[in-house]
């Protein structure tokens, strides 16, 4: 362990970190543009240059490795003048635009002109012009600004996965691009735009929109996958102006995926801001009162066993525990969360979570991909197993259709029935999970919800158990889900009662009679033509599939909204917090189901948010470990039965709409033609 | 110089010829496995001698080539001067105007372009046969002022020499490369002017003793001339 002396600290470091690094431990920070943590070491924007005794130049400390004995000056007259120096070549091109650019108030090179530029700039020559490039509906350019850090090339290459940003042309004719200025395919490209030091890469949809310091910034989770990634929500007034990551080291680092970030426009379109009824066969806003009042008189007097709900993707677990107490009270066993019929067993915790966990991944040794296609499930999932594969030993193994997952992978086969000759051991890949240390595998939504996705399950088990995935304190037995409130809702248990329906069988059911009212809490990825004869009440927040069929509507708040928990595939439960109010008489979801419950004669027995929370710790122990995976006992499960030999489906076919809030966003609706029906539009010249 | 595109118009597709496919399996095999990205200069190379200029279907036949993104390849094409993203004449000629060139009259060679041809820097003549590039410096500033044409640089020319080798281009006679004045390397022009003597022949080995011994007795001569007058 090298020991070095950093402005009169002496510190004592891992000899494979770099000056700046070192740095950092003693305390001094040093200014930086190229350099990021999470990236490859470029050293091209020197903007780190430091005094180090013994050397005759000033030292780029981002790029050079920490000696013995080091005396280093990150403050001394000598680094101070060589880094003045780089910044006033820095501003030499940049133009002079910050009143109007979207960075300003935010950006690195303003911070840092600040703090070590000069007051005038001496230069009078003819600055440079870069011409903007094109890079799909995400990001906007605005090349001028570019000072060549190339933080965009090393992320799309590295993180990314997909290699389309270069740096062409040399010298003053450098110019950041993508191939023929082609639309980033990337679903993590929205990053960029937060790792550009400057106001070359900007938002989009969000450029022009807002300045930085007006925003209202609130710390909250996403719902747009099962991943949980933490977001921070800023808004202006009652208006979502964007979304950008937060830091959290378990899930996504510092990452966010695009959905995740750019559907939020979709929360200002199709809402639905006032109760409905249905009267002569037409949706005509009304009263809650006299929502509720419809309601009451098509409860009155109806069996329990007649009544069926469904919870959707994106509900919070406070409101799924709200309406799975009413139905209880109701008498109905008719629950279901799982909207595609996925054979996830509820009573098994360790069957339907992703136990490895998303930072576990990066200690995997060997990992089998069943019926998952992560890129589009959950690319912040999928950015740690590239993580893995880049950091090199691992073996992965796919089964189910081979598609770009951006790194490379054993293709073991289409078809489902390999996993049986897996768990028996006489595929080959067997032999590869049982060798490694830390195999693990990941079973998704395209295999679960197969018609024979409960002997799938119990594949997936009798895997786990043959190759030795289970031991000590390594579980590597996952389950990627693709809707963020799916295992709160399960931790919850709502789940069919006794004798109770399912979601086919809630469907069946309303197409034949037996149930004769469904209550959809914002589920809207259903049949919904099955559901005409029934009465149906919807409560959710757009107007998508669901309200479409609905007899009663009832307004609810979207994520951005309420206070919320939810839980993440791996079983973590996270506050989700409210940036803004719900739109006109809108309302959060526990408490419209409680307001419900009282004029149906069934009040529940909780009055404020705190209480609900109360009877969700009481009801999984998940719960009382906000932002902490719980332990989960690993028990028997999933069914013994034949697989079908036929190739899987995966569940997101265009990864940029999957919820209501994503098919109300118009980014999503741009991104949804450009890469998945193909057709890519050039530049109009117009910014945004 | 400026921003370096690819040209508008680009031809529908590229393949390299048989020959050129065996010389690339050569030159990746100079790599070690997973190294044969190295090779994408001299693969550029060969699609420029085989088409006059890289082109974009080019670009792509090299990334699937050598399994390397198609922009990793781009950066290379734009960063070299030496490729040429647009057409050139079945003649490109490039004139050094760098400060050696231009000190021995690289101004006058330019000018014989533009006498003789009507053409200017990055201007290709009505016919397509001779394309002007102003480049910097050839390395050979010695024999300054110097063009290329192709793999062949002519050196030492003047306005008048420069005229001469035009009309040769011009009447497709065959181009006597080398020095216009008849140097054959870069030695000076005329006599040398150092170096002078026969090499074979043995030097005198001077004896300092002899020499501080003749130096002394001289000295002691005119101090005793200095006192006996």
């Amino acid at each position: 362990m090298p020991k070095l002396t950093i402005d009169g600290v002496e510190v004592e470091v891992d000899p494979s970190v770099t000056i700046l690094q070192a740095a950092e431990q003693a305390g001094s920070e040093i200014p930086r543009f190229c350099y990021h943590d999470r990236l490859s070491i470029a050293g091209n924007c020197r903007m780190c240059l430091v005094e180090v005794e013994k050397s005759p130049k000033p030292v780029a400390s981002c790029a050079m490795p920490v000696g013995e004995g080091m005396v280093v000056h990150t403050k001394s007259e000598k680094a101070v003048k060589a880094r003045n120096g780089v910044m006033e070549f820095l501003l030499i091109n940049h133009p002079l635009d910050c009143p109007i650019c979207d960075q300003g108030g935010e950006c690195d090179l303003q911070d840092q002109a600040l703090a070590f530029g000069n007051d005038k700039g001496r230069y009078v020559e003819q600055k440079r012009a870069v011409k903007d490039k094109y890079m799909g509906p995400i990001v906007s350019t605005i090349m001028t600004r570019c000072i060549h850090c190339t933080r965009c090339v090393r992320f799309i290459d590295e993180i990314g996965g997909v290699a389309e940003i270069g740096a062409t042309g040399r010298g003053e004719d450098t110019e950041i691009t993508t191939f023929l200025e082609q639309s980033l395919t990337s679903e993590l490209s929205g990053n960029v735009v937060d790792l550009c030091p400057v106001g070359a890469l900007t938002n989009k949809p969000y450029a022009f929109t807002a300045r930085s310091w007006e925003l209202r910034k609130t710390e909250s989770v996403d719902v747009m996958d099962a991943v949980g990634t933490n977001i921070r929500v800023d808004s202006r007034g009652r208006e979502v102006m964007r979304v950008l990551p937060r830091l959290n080291e378990w899930i996504n680092e510092e990452w966010l995926a695009d959905k995740s970030r750019n559907a939020c426009d979709g929360l200002k379109y199709q809402r639905l801001d006032q109760p409905y009824v249905r009267r002569d066969s037409k949706l005509q806003p009304a009263e809650w009162s006299e929502a509720f009042d419809a309601i009451a008189e098509k409860f009155n007097g109806i069996a329990g066993q007649k009544i069926g709900a469904l919870v959707g993707d994106t509900v919070d677990c406070e409101s799924t525990l709200a309406l799975k107490d009413l139905m209880t009270a109701l008498g109905s066993a008719n629950l279901d969360c799982r909207q595609d019929g996925a054979a996830i067993d509820p009573s098994v915790r360790a069957s339907y979570i992703f136990n490895t966990t998303i930072a576990g991944i990066e200690e995997a040794d060997a990992i089998l991909l069943i019926g998952t296609n992560p890129r589009k499930e959950a690319p912040i999932l999928n950015a740690r197993i590239r993580k893995r594969f880049l950091a090199g030993g691992v073996n992965i193994g796919v089964v189910g259709e081979a598609a770009d997952l951006t790194y490379a992978y054993d293709h073991i086969s289409d078809s489902a029935d390999a996993l049986a000759k897996i768990a028996d051991g006489s595929h080959p890949f067997a032999q590869v999970l049982k060798d490694a240390e830390r195999p693990m595998l990941v079973l998704g939504m395209g295999a679960l919800t197969r018609a024979d996705g409960a002997a799938i399950l119990g594949a997936g088990y009798a895997i786990a158990q043959s190759t030795g995935m289970v031991s000590g304190d390594w579980n590597g037995f996952n389950v990627l889900h693709t809707a963020a409130a799916r295992v709160g809702a399960l931790d919850v248990g709502f789940v069919p009662g006794g004798g109770g329906k399912d979601t086919q069988g809630i469907l069946e059911g309303a197409s034949s009679g037996d149930i004769q009212v469904v209550y959809l809490l914002g589920a809207d990825e259903i049949d919904t033509a099955k559901l005409k004869d029934a009465f149906v009440i919807y409560q959710g927040h757009h107007g998508d599939a669901g309200a479409h069929v609905a007899d009663v509507i009832l307004p609810g708040a979207a994520y951005t909204e309420k206070n919320g928990t939810y839980v993440n595939t791996e079983g973590r439960a996270q506050l989700g917090q409210r940036a803004i109010f719900p739109p006109g008489d809108a309302r959060e979801d526990w408490a419209i189901i409680r307001a419900l419950s009282e004029r149906l004669g069934k009040t529940l027995p909780y009055d404020s948010l705190e209480q609900v929370r109360e009877k969700l710790r009481e009801t999984s122990p998940g719960f009382g470990h906000i932002d902490d995976v719980a332990i989960t006992e690993w028990e028997q499960f999933g069914a013994n039965g034949s697989i079908e030999a036929s190739a899987f489906t995966y569940p997101v076919s265009n990864y940029y709409q999957t919820d209501p809030i994503s098919r109300a966003s118009r980014t999503m609706a741009q991104c949804t033609q450009d890469f998945v029906m193909g057709k890519t539009e050039k530049a109009t010249g117009t910014h945004g | 110089m400026s921003t370096r595109n690819l040209a508008k118009d680009q031809p529908d597709s590229f393949a390299f010829t048989d020959e050129h496919k065996a010389r690339i399996k050569k030159i990746i095999a100079k790599y070690p496995e997973g190294y044969q990205a190295s090779a994408v200069i001299p693969l550029l190379d060969l699609a420029q001698r085989q088409e006059g200029w890289v082109t974009k279907p080019a670009i792509d036949v090299i990334a699937e080539l050598l399994d390397m993104p198609v922009i990793r390849v781009l950066e290379v094409a734009t960063f070299y001067t030496m490729f040429n993203l647009h057409p050139v004449g079945e003649c490109h000629v490039q004139v050094c105007t760098s400060l050696s060139c231009w000190l021995r009259g690289s101004n006058d060679v330019v000018k014989a372009f533009n006498d003789k041809l009507g053409i200017k820097f990055g201007e290709t003549t009505a016919d397509g046969t001779v394309t002007l590039s102003e480049v910097e410096c050839a390395g050979a500033c010695v024999n300054a002022p110097v063009v290329a044409v192709g793999d062949e640089y002519y050196e030492d020319l003047t306005y008048e020499t420069m005229s001469k080798l035009i009309d040769d281009i011009k009447a497709g006679n065959t181009l006597a490369p080398g020095s216009a004045v008849g140097r054959q390397g870069a030695e000076p022009e005329g006599n040398r002017t150092s170096l002078t003597t026969d090499p074979t022949q043995t030097t005198p080995i001077q004896d300092l003793a002899v020499a501080k011994q003749k130096f002394e007795e001289a000295q002691e001569a005119a101090r005793k001339a200095k006192e006996n007058p």
